[in-house]
């Protein structure tokens, strides 16, 4: 036991902006890769393109209405809100105080929610009726 | 030139949170109410409009449940923050300056933009809204006092629809506005100054705004003045970019019942221990002395009343949840009284320093590396996997004085467990 400790400041992290070191220096060879290095690969930088408007959904356990697009029940759906709904994009929608996955389908003024699953209807929207569109499914994540 | 300063806050927060994921709110009375369910923090229009007043026991209107099918939510934090955050990120990108007042409430610094004041505010409510689903409010104007009134008078009167700025009137359109809006409106004027104004024949925010400063200064205070200055389009008051470091840090609970055993406030003593040890070390502080304090429910006449607080100073400043929590305890010990029913307790840490200007005592053996470390992983951990991943045993571990959340909705943004659904 020392009667004198040293205080080093360097013990408490500095936040830096640049890493001086972008691997810990191996204690054996000087790896040839070192200077070549690239980050690995984060999934969600590749999903998620606009982090403030993007929210995970799950489609329910009971939702077979969009199987021919390939959305299953228990599916994760990488919603982006910062998208354009536009005709023809697969969408999370509001109807009825619930929320729906449909592809949207606009021609002219009529707009329609489509299945894609024969066993199940489209939801066309009329006139005066209110439709809340929460944005459109970038991504589907699904385990086979 | 004069600035161009932006108020906007989002419309009933909270509840406009809840409904973003849960559509079926829409429409319908909603209130979400404090941690104790106590008393209505956020309130929907449609609870505004039976009368439902801010602050009020969720019991005095619980009525309203059955005639109108109110409904009644606990407050989720990780809901709202996570949502606040993503509304404060989509704001930033609107101006060179950005100061977060509140969860809900953020002033931006567009000053030299050449931009149509309300066509921006018009981008900016319409970004937000289409990002994360929120309705905000904008109000835009020549200092932060003004930008306030702004945002007030694009609430309240809705021919504005939600962005209102001062430059798309004239002269003396915006004297009859400022003629037309109770002087306690004013940021800063409150109820008591309010009374001291009408006394002076001030009622209106034209009044003060035509109030002589200097007159105003010496029977008020240069706090007076500077708002009398910003109502006449000067700009006082700089956006505060960064949070100032805390000089003091506190973390206190009501309990959701009454607590009498000592062993039940040491559990909760400890927890805020841990969470403002953790705020702590978040800014790179260390605190030299903890002060606790318990209190009885002043509210109940019939209980009888206690209320103590004790400083434990530290021998060496400290940012280790171990030895803060030691030293609470102690000092917990000193004051506990039994045969009271507290309602209260918290724990104030103060003589923030850095931490790495703290110098250890000279026959101490306490090693403060191993204490860095094992604090630092501790808060890595809690950071990535959640809060209260990694706690302590003296903290407790089922809470049974914990606050009441037993209605709070499902923390649909930072929770695989718990997204929304979609059929």
């Amino acid at each position: 036991m020392s009667f004198l400790t040293p205080v080093w400041a360097s013990i408490y992290p500095i936040k830096q902006p640049l890493p001086l070191f972008s691997d810990k220096v191996p204690a054996g060879f000087p790896s040839p890769a070192t200077d070549h290095m690239d980050q690995r690969l984060d999934l969600a930088e590749h999903v998620v393109t606009h982090p403030d408007a993007t929210f995970f959904l799950r489609v329910k356990s009971d939702s077979y209405s969009m199987t021919g697009a390939g959305i299953f029940p228990g599916d994760l759906l990488v919603v982006d809100r910062s998208l354009e709904p536009k005709s023809g994009r697969v969408v999370v929608a509001s109807i009825n105080g619930e929320l729906t996955v449909k592809r949207l389908h606009k021609h002219g003024d009529a707009i329609t929610l489509k299945a894609e699953n024969p066993a199940y209807q489209d939801i066309s929207i009329k006139d005066g009726q209110e439709l809340m569109i929460c944005g459109v499914v970038a991504f589907v994540v699904h385990a086979p | 030139m004069s600035c161009a300063i932006a108020l906007v806050d989002g419309n009933n927060f909270y509840v406009s949170c809840e409904r973003v994921f849960n559509p079926a709110l829409e429409r319908r009375p909603v209130v979400v109410l404090s941690n104790n369910d106590g008393c209505v923090v956020s309130r929907s229009n449609e609870a505004k409009a039976l009368g439902i007043k801010m602050g009020v026991p969720y019991f005095e209107v619980k009525h309203f449940a059955k005639s109108h099918g109110l409904v009644w939510l606990s407050s989720n934090y990780a809901l709202y923050g996570d949502m606040s955050a993503r509304m404060m990120s989509i704001l930033g990108a609107f101006a060179p300056e950005q100061e977060i007042y509140s969860i809900d409430e953020c002033f931006l610094d567009f000053t030299g933009m050449v931009v149509d004041q309300v066509a921006h505010g018009r981008d900016i409510r319409a970004r937000v809204l289409q990002y994360t689903g929120i309705k905000t409010c904008v109000g835009i104007g020549p200092s932060k006092t003004m930008a306030k009134l702004a945002n007030h008078i694009a609430k309240k009167q809705p021919q504005f629809r939600g962005v209102f700025a001062w430059n798309a009137l004239s002269a003396s359109e915006q004297a009859a506005m400022m003629g037309s809006i109770e002087v306690g409106e004013v940021w800063g004027i409150g109820r008591r100054l309010n009374a001291r104004l009408a006394t002076l024949g001030i009622r209106t925010v034209l009044e003060l705004k035509c109030a002589d400063p200097a007159v105003m200064r010496r029977r008020f205070s240069v706090v007076m003045e500077r708002t009398i200055a910003e109502l006449n389009g000067t700009a006082c008051l700089d956006l505060e970019e960064v949070a100032s470091r805390k000089e003091q840090i506190m973390c206190s609970r009501s309990f959701g019942r009454q607590v009498t055993t000592l062993a039940e406030l040491k559990e909760a003593v400890m927890s805020y221990i841990v969470r403002a040890a953790a705020r702590m070390r978040e800014q790179g502080s260390a605190c030299d002395s903890v002060t606790v304090f318990i209190q009885t429910n002043q509210f109940k006449a019939d209980d009888r009343q206690y209320s103590r607080s004790v400083l434990v100073p530290l021998s060496v400043a400290s940012d280790d949840t171990r030895r803060l929590g030691a030293a609470a305890q102690h000092g917990l010990a000193s004051i506990y009284r039994p045969g009271y029913r507290y309602k209260k307790a918290g724990v104030i840490l103060t003589g923030l320093q850095p931490v790495a200007a703290v110098q250890d005592d000279l026959f101490s053996s306490y090693d403060r590396t191993r204490s860095t470390k094992l604090m630092g992983a501790i808060d890595k951990i809690n950071g990535i996997y959640g809060m209260h991943t990694v706690s302590f045993a003296g903290a407790g571990i089922r809470k049974p004085w914990r606050m009441l959340t037993n209605q709070m909705s499902p923390r649909y943004t930072t929770s695989w467990n718990e997204l929304a659904v979609v059929a």
